[in-house]
């Protein structure tokens, strides 16, 4: 598959991402929204690899390996504080946790 | 990619791809997902019952079953690559031909019993999803992939046992499922890198390279890890992932609570197919298990575990009231007789049962669903009786799992299977205490589906509902799992041991006069007496006169310390909850408290020492520079509101704050460059 295939394919999931971050009003479906843009993020670390000029290094896969790590914890702190914002406000919905305004 | 390959990963493929196609179409399309799923899994039976004839007919011709194996790459880590397959033999193809028929049959019936569900789309992704994760496990010719697709059929079973996850028990018995086998899956793993670590390679045939051939084997048996040999150790932290998944003895406790699912998903996998995979993986990596001869200390394990196993199931099944805990715990009790198999050195007896099994077992669970769906959702068999009459055909097909079950002479599958059993414990040089708790286990089991029998199907009815029989599409499942119960009975018996050959790979001629041996005459005298004393015993106590709907169980009047022991299953719960899960509780306490006091103490410390210290800089603030700034202050203040209202709070308002921001600074960043 072309390069330029991938990076489409990862920009199109990126945007999905963004846009469910930006206009869900559900912390979950914004959780998941962020996990679609990390996802999006490791594909394009698969696809340089792969097409890099060395890719018998395998950096590209740790790379991909350590962010996937990360976004596990992330979802983890994430559902943390979600479960609190539930127990506050007895909703998910984020635009009524606005306690933090100027 | 080979073709032959390619057929062979249909059979777990199809049944994957129609789990991801129904999982995104809408509630509302339940014909096209039913349809979708059924279709599916239909063309992958085929497929499975194809490569069982094919396995079946090469091994006629050569005399000897040779496992085909086909790997392919997976992942390529500098030098090192990581490969995995699909393998093709008598073990394979056996058990992925059983499971795919038994599945489809469960998922026809599914269609009926959950009809009236409005997550009914949700049920057949979940189905299918589990479905092509147990022809993974079947098929596949590396630990790996074993150990992949045992982890989604974990996932799968945990989904399906939680399917009405708005009850509290069945949310609570799905995650109690979870984590018990998680207990048992840790050693899986910790085994498996272990092997790999040994002897390279996870791959199980590999043309002389693979994990179970005689070079690795050789290996595995040589190094010596505190006394005992790596095999045997590699063995038994497998057997840990194997007694989870199987309900063995310390890791039981998940399977009885898993009846909180849908009785589908009861028959399907906590009796048919999932529970006996922990059997199918210890009778698959067996080599390993007998690398140091065949009464190695890891086979010992397997052999005490499975027939205490069998013994203690069988006593609690004896006085539980749900007509799904008595077929669980029964449930149990017979996958200990697998593992007994197993553990005295014949796993093709083992897979003969686990077939026998699945069959009769999924013909019961079937039964009790169509029962508890004629009698509205009664599970309580005190609340049933007299159900022969409002449901013949449901009455009929229990009887004959029923017998089945109980070891009924010669026209029931269960019989033979059950006898090969007792035989090979009878055989076994070691010990002889295994055949005794089998004997006593295959007692209480007469007993105790006979008392199920006569609480539900005769006297008269206790409950308040109307029984009515169920739809024909839940009766044809049941129909053809009884004749299936009874015609395995036929490749079965000593005489024509088709099938137990078949798993040897030699060829099975018809012998009379194996019928007429005295070693097999002993055992199925005494197999014929203990049957027909615990139906007798079950028919003294439970079937004299019809039971009144106020009366207590007539062994609970007999000895009720005992029963009252029993109904309350030996306390194993209690004791977990006593010593675990109240140890873990207290752990989670003291780490909370230190959290608390130390780790926040310091953090309060801190603060205290910061807000002493702006105390002293405000001080020093407001008597030494405060005169000159209180008109700029208050002139910053004012633009201050202004900016403030920008932070509404709004998470997302931020979010595309930073957005637009990213965007301008890669445009301004672009331009810059070009």
């Amino acid at each position: 598959m072309m390069l330029q295939v991938l990076l489409a394919i990862s920009a199109v999931l990126f945007c999905f991402g963004l846009l469910a971050a930006l206009t869900r009003s559900n912390a979950i479906m914004v959780l998941i929204g962020i996990e679609m843009m990390l996802g999006a993020g490791n594909l394009n670390f698969i696809a340089f690899w792969k097409f890099s000029a060395h890719p018998e290094l395998l950096t590209g896969v740790m790379f991909a390996i350590f962010s996937i790590a990360l976004a596990a914890a992330e979802a983890a702190v994430g559902l943390a504080i979600i479960i609190q914002v539930h127990r506050r406000l007895r909703s998910v919905n984020i635009n009524r946790a606005d306690q933090l305004k100027g | 990619m080979d073709i032959a390959l390619l057929i062979i990963a249909l059979v777990p493929l199809l049944p994957f791809l129609a789990a991801g196609i129904t999982a995104l179409l809408k509630r509302e399309q339940r014909i096209l997902s039913a349809s979708l799923v059924i279709g599916a899994q239909a063309v992958s039976t085929v497929i499975a019952i194809g490569v069982f004839v094919l396995t079946f007919m090469i091994n006629d011709h050569r005399g000897v079953a040779t496992p085909v194996a086909h790997n392919f790459t997976w992942l390529t880590f500098g030098s090192e690559a990581l490969r995995l397959g699909l393998l093709r033999d008598a073990l394979s193809a056996g058990m992925a031909a059983m499971v795919s028929f038994v599945t489809l049959l469960i998922f026809i019936y599914s269609h009926g019993y959950m009809k009236q569900d409005k997550n009914f789309t949700r049920f057949f992704t979940f189905l299918s999803l589990f479905s092509g994760a147990m022809l993974g496990v079947v098929l596949s010719n590396s630990l790996l992939l074993t150990f992949i697709c045992w982890e989604l059929v974990g996932l799968a079973s945990y989904l399906l046992i939680g399917f009405w996850f708005h009850k509290p028990e069945a949310a609570t018995a799905a995650k109690k499922a979870f984590l018990t086998t998680r207990v048992g899956d840790m050693g899986f793993l910790i085994g498996m890198l272990w092997l790999y670590k040994a002897s390279g390679t996870l791959l199980f045939y590999d043309g002389g390279h693979g994990c179970l051939e005689q070079a690795a084997l050789a290996t595995l048996a040589k190094t010596m890890v505190g006394g005992i040999a790596l095999s045997n150790v590699i063995a038994l932290l497998i057997f840990c992932g194997a007694a989870g998944k199987s309900g063995q003895f310390p890791l039981h406790v998940w399977l009885p609570d898993a009846m909180e699912g849908p009785t589908p998903v009861s028959a399907l996998i906590h009796a048919a197919t999932m529970v006996a995979a922990g059997v199918y993986l210890v009778a698959r990596v067996f080599p390993i298990f007998e690398a140091t001869g065949a009464h190695s200390i890891s086979l010992l394990v397997v052999a005490g575990i499975g027939a205490f196993t069998a013994l203690f199931a069988a006593l609690i099944a004896v006085a539980q009231t749900d007509i799904k805990r008595i077929l669980a715990y029964s449930t149990v009790s017979q996958l200990g007789f697998m593992m007994l198999a197993v553990g005295v050195g014949h796993p093709a007896v083992a897979m003969m049962h686990l077939i026998a099994h699945a069959f009769f077992k999924a013909l019961l669970f079937l039964g009790a669903g169509s029962v508890i769906h004629g009698v509205h959702e009664e599970q309580d068999i005190r609340h049933m009786g007299g159900l022969r009459k409002t449901m013949p055909l449901t009455f009929a097909t229990y009887t004959i799992g029923m017998l089945a079950l109980a070891g009924f002479p010669v026209f029931f599958s269960g019989f033979w299977s059950k006898d090969a059993i007792l035989h090979a414990a009878h055989a076994w040089p070691v010990s002889q205490a295994p055949f005794y708790m089998a004997v006593c286990a295959a007692f209480l089991t007469a007993f105790y589906m006979t008392r199920q029998m006569f609480y539900v199907f005769f006297g008269s009815y206790r409950g308040h509902a109307h029984p009515h029989e169920s739809p024909a599409v839940m009766t044809v499942p049941l129909t053809i799992l009884a004749a299936a119960a009874v015609l395995f009975s036929l490749p079965s018996t000593p005489a024509w041991p088709w099938f137990e050959e078949f798993l040897n790979g030699e060829h099975a001629e018809f012998n009379r006069a194996a019928l007429l041996a005295p070693d097999f005459l002993h055992i199925a005298g005494i197999s014929l007496a203990i049957v027909a004393l615990g139906l007798g015993l079950g028919w003294f106590v439970y079937g004299r006169r019809a039971l009144s709907a106020t009366e207590p169980d007539p062994l609970q009047t007999a000895c009720a310390p005992l029963f009252k022991a029993l109904a309350n299953r030996l306390y194993v719960d209690e004791i977990y909850n006593a010593t675990l899960v109240r140890g873990l509780a207290i752990l989670g306490g003291i780490s909370a408290w230190a959290d608390r006091t130390i780790l926040s103490g310091a953090v309060n410390g801190a603060a205290g020492l910061s807000v002493l210290i702006s105390y002293l800089s405000d001080r020093i603030d407001r008597f030494l520079l405060n005169f000159g700034f209180d008109s700029s202050c208050n002139a910053l203040r004012e633009y201050g509101g202004g900016i403030a209202s920008c932070e509404r709070g709004r998470v997302q308002g931020y979010l595309r704050v930073i957005g637009v921001g990213a965007v301008v600074l890669l445009a301004l960043i672009g331009w810059l460059l070009v």
